[in-house]
């Protein structure tokens, strides 16, 4: 490390930011940690270094006959987070490369954005109540559907199910795909396709061999907002899910209703090491920084 | 009153001016309206009505500040954060685990005005002169300590009170009775194939596994010594009976929240579910039938009340008990059994009540003319009897209490096994 002014003054713009993640980011991570090895009664946490939590978020796991909780909960967790992002990511794409190539004036991009973000201006509550109508036994497409002919009894698994979260996770989160692959289309330059279609690639060659490669970041940013928010949610599986299907958040949640810090920091420290795990993966196939 | 000599002045700014003005002596009477006392009262939304603090404001110019949060969370913060509130409203059974941290002081009884005329329930566990159920946190049980500073429960009444009783209620299952056209009247129905796919049971584990321990017992399954103490086995049992009703799309949804229990009912999508009694009145107000109803098994009670955390003292600790003595004073209480709850100190709640009202409410008459809340909706028309009938009845009808057991743990992590299942 030199001393020159230069490089001082670098460190010195650094500082702020680095005590702000450090007081508010690392500190409590490293309390989550140390918390998940202690003891807790029913009002009182205990100081100890034991796996013990760990041991009961695992048990049961050893049976092959079925599965225990914790895998059963991160299992239907990470499919919730492969449909959604699979889902979140074609429609993310597609609205992204409309509103970056088709549509010309800032203004209506602008405009196109903010409705981009209508399912944000309500509470999940009421966000809730209000898809009942729409998808329940006696909603508004199992009443058509029913006046059409085409079934005979409501369809039930249009509410509190697996597609209920889906939708509601799609619903929500495709706003975070867009922006960054939008983002990132922009900067393309528009010589790169003219070029292209002068070299004679059709628009599918284009979109494959230039659009798509020259998003990845926005790809891969969207890819992780979009899988460390379904990793950590508990608010939309519980009230989509009619509070039926488990999520690791759920777990979490759970437990700190009920005082136990202790197990509910491990499980927080697992959730948090396969989140990054996840992301560890999504930066090894693109290089963000390099990109940016 | 003082302060109303002059009520133009009552910014610091004109008092000040005022002062300067004129003598010394006629900035005085201001004090109070220049420093108000604020107290931060924590609690579930439950019992934290606007009208309360405005009337209580009026009667005796303290601010009432109001932090609703969960009943987790009122635990949470009073085990964790107890100067970040001034008085709590908490739910008695949460006492096992408050107490023991030293963050509550026992309430003295003798400076609570109407304390020996709280009801028996409380104090005995008798209504009307007759014991009723106590398995679970029954209030009796955590009511007393010894010394304000204890931290343990004294079995015997003493002079300090662990909580002042606000609000109580014994709660039973709701039912849509167009819906279901038959008469319901055991806790075993909630898992009756019957409904399959058409209850709910709440999501909120130390009050759902009562629940669900008054179906199994209700079903033959298991007779609890202790619904709200189970060993493991017990809790076992009961997990797995609900996990089985799971797997086999017995439930349509489990609730958390007041507002989707309510919701659930008037859709339609469910038609019996536990329920809690103003979720049961905001069915009735959009006026779709739901009773409350009343089950041979009993019901399982659940009791609020007032304590005092340790940090507040002073003037503060002195606003602290004039809020519970003006609680108790019938105003408030009148305007919580109007709710359909019902108020510790039932004669002066009475007293704040018309005859008609307190007939339908309490002695579980038929309403001579329209039952209207507070707010002036209707909830019964004249000629309607209360669910579930009179005060004896209901409350004495009590099974078992909201509790924490010893293996709250242990039943957390069951309970997270059946929402996973």
């Amino acid at each position: 490390m030199s001393s020159s002014p230069r490089s001082l003054s670098a460190w010195a713009q650094a500082t702020p930011f680095t005590l702000v993640f450090a007081l508010f980011l690392v500190l409590p991570l490293v309390l989550v940690a140390v918390v998940s090895t202690w003891h807790a009664s029913d009002y009182e946490l205990i100081p100890a270094f034991s796996a013990q939590n760990y041991i009961d978020v695992f048990k049961g796991c050893a049976n092959t006959g079925e599965l225990c909780v914790t895998l059963k909960t991160y299992l239907s967790t990470l499919k919730f987070c492969f449909l959604v992002w699979a889902i979140t990511l074609l429609i993310g794409f597609a609205v992204a490369y409309f509103l970056a190539f088709h549509v010309r004036s800032v203004g209506a991009q602008t405009l196109l954005f903010i409705l981009c973000t209508v399912p944000f201006w309500t509470s999940n509550v009421i966000r809730m109540i209000s898809w009942v109508p729409l998808l329940g036994r006696n909603g508004l497409i199992n009443q058509g559907l029913q006046g059409l002919g085409l079934i005979d009894s409501p369809i039930e698994w249009l509410l509190f199910s697996n597609f209920s979260v889906v939708l509601a996770f799609v619903h929500l989160y495709t706003m975070f795909m867009i922006v960054p692959i939008f983002n990132s289309m922009m900067r393309i330059d528009r010589a790169l396709i003219e070029a292209a279609r002068d070299g004679g690639a059709s628009g599918w060659q284009t979109l494959w061999n230039v659009v798509i490669p020259l998003s990845k970041p926005g790809i891969v940013i969207g890819s992780i907002f979009v899988i460390t928010v379904v990793m950590g949610d508990f608010v939309t599986v519980g009230v989509m899910g009619g509070q039926q299907i488990a999520s690791v958040g759920k777990v979490i949640n759970t437990q700190m209703g009920a005082l136990q810090f202790p197990p509910a920091a491990a499980n927080s420290v697992i959730l948090l090491v396969a989140v990054l795990a996840i992301i560890a993966v999504l930066t090894r196939l693109v290089d963000i920084r390099k990109e940016l | 009153m003082s302060d109303t000599t002059n009520p133009k002045t009552l910014s610091r700014r004109s008092l000040i001016k005022g002062a300067a003005a004129a003598t010394g002596a006629m900035a005085f009477p201001y004090v109070r309206a220049a420093d108000p006392i604020t107290l931060r009262y924590l609690g579930t939304a439950v019992n934290q009505d606007k009208a309360i603090a405005e009337k209580f404001k009026a009667d005796t110019g303290i601010e009432i500040q109001y932090i609703p949060v969960t009943t987790d969370d009122v635990t949470k913060r009073a085990v964790t954060a107890p100067n970040s509130f001034d008085l709590i409203d908490t739910e008695y059974f949460s006492l096992k685990k408050i107490l023991p941290t030293g963050n509550l002081l026992g309430i003295d009884t003798k400076r609570i005005k109407n304390a020996d005329k709280i009801t028996t329930l409380f104090t005995k566990g008798e209504v009307g002169g007759k014991k009723v159920g106590d398995q679970g946190t029954a209030p009796k049980k955590v009511m007393y300590v010894d010394k304000p500073d204890s931290k343990t429960f004294s079995a015997a009444p003493t002079q300090f009170m662990t909580l002042i009783p606000t609000v109580y209620n014994a709660d039973t299952l709701g039912i849509r009775p167009d819906l279901i056209k038959r008469p319901i009247e055991s806790w075993k129905e909630l898992l009756n194939p019957e409904f399959k796919g058409k209850s709910a049971i709440l999501n909120i584990p130390s009050i759902g596994i009562m629940d669900a321990a008054m179906v199994v017992e209700a079903s033959g399954l298991h007779k609890y010594p202790d619904k709200g103490n189970m060993t493991k086995a017990e809790i076992d049992l009961t997990i797995k009976t609900l996990i089985e009703a799971k797997k086999a799309g017995q439930f349509r949804a489990l609730w958390k929240d007041f507002n989707e229990s309510v919701n659930l009912m008037a859709s339609g999508e469910v038609v019996i579910q536990s329920m809690w009694s103003p979720a049961v009145t905001a069915v009735r107000t959009k006026g779709i039938a739901c009773t409350f109803q009343p089950l041979k098994e009993g019901y399982r009670a659940w009791a609020a009340g007032f304590g005092v955390p340790k940090t507040v003292s002073g003037k503060k600790a002195d606003a602290v008990y004039e809020f519970i003595n003006w609680f108790l004073d019938g105003w408030a209480g009148a305007y919580l059994n109007r709710q359909g709850y019902y108020s510790a100190v039932l004669e002066t709640a009475k007293a704040k009540m018309e005859a008609y009202e307190w007939a339908y409410w309490m002695e579980g008459k038929p309403a001579t003319q329209d039952i209207k809340s507070p707010n002036g909706d209707l909830l019964a028309k004249a000629g309607s009897l209360r669910d579930g009938g009179s005060y004896e009845q209901r409350m004495g009808g009590i099974a078992c209490w909201n509790a924490i057991m010893d293996e709250n743990a242990y039943m957390v992590q069951k309970w997270n096994e059946f929402v996973a299942a």
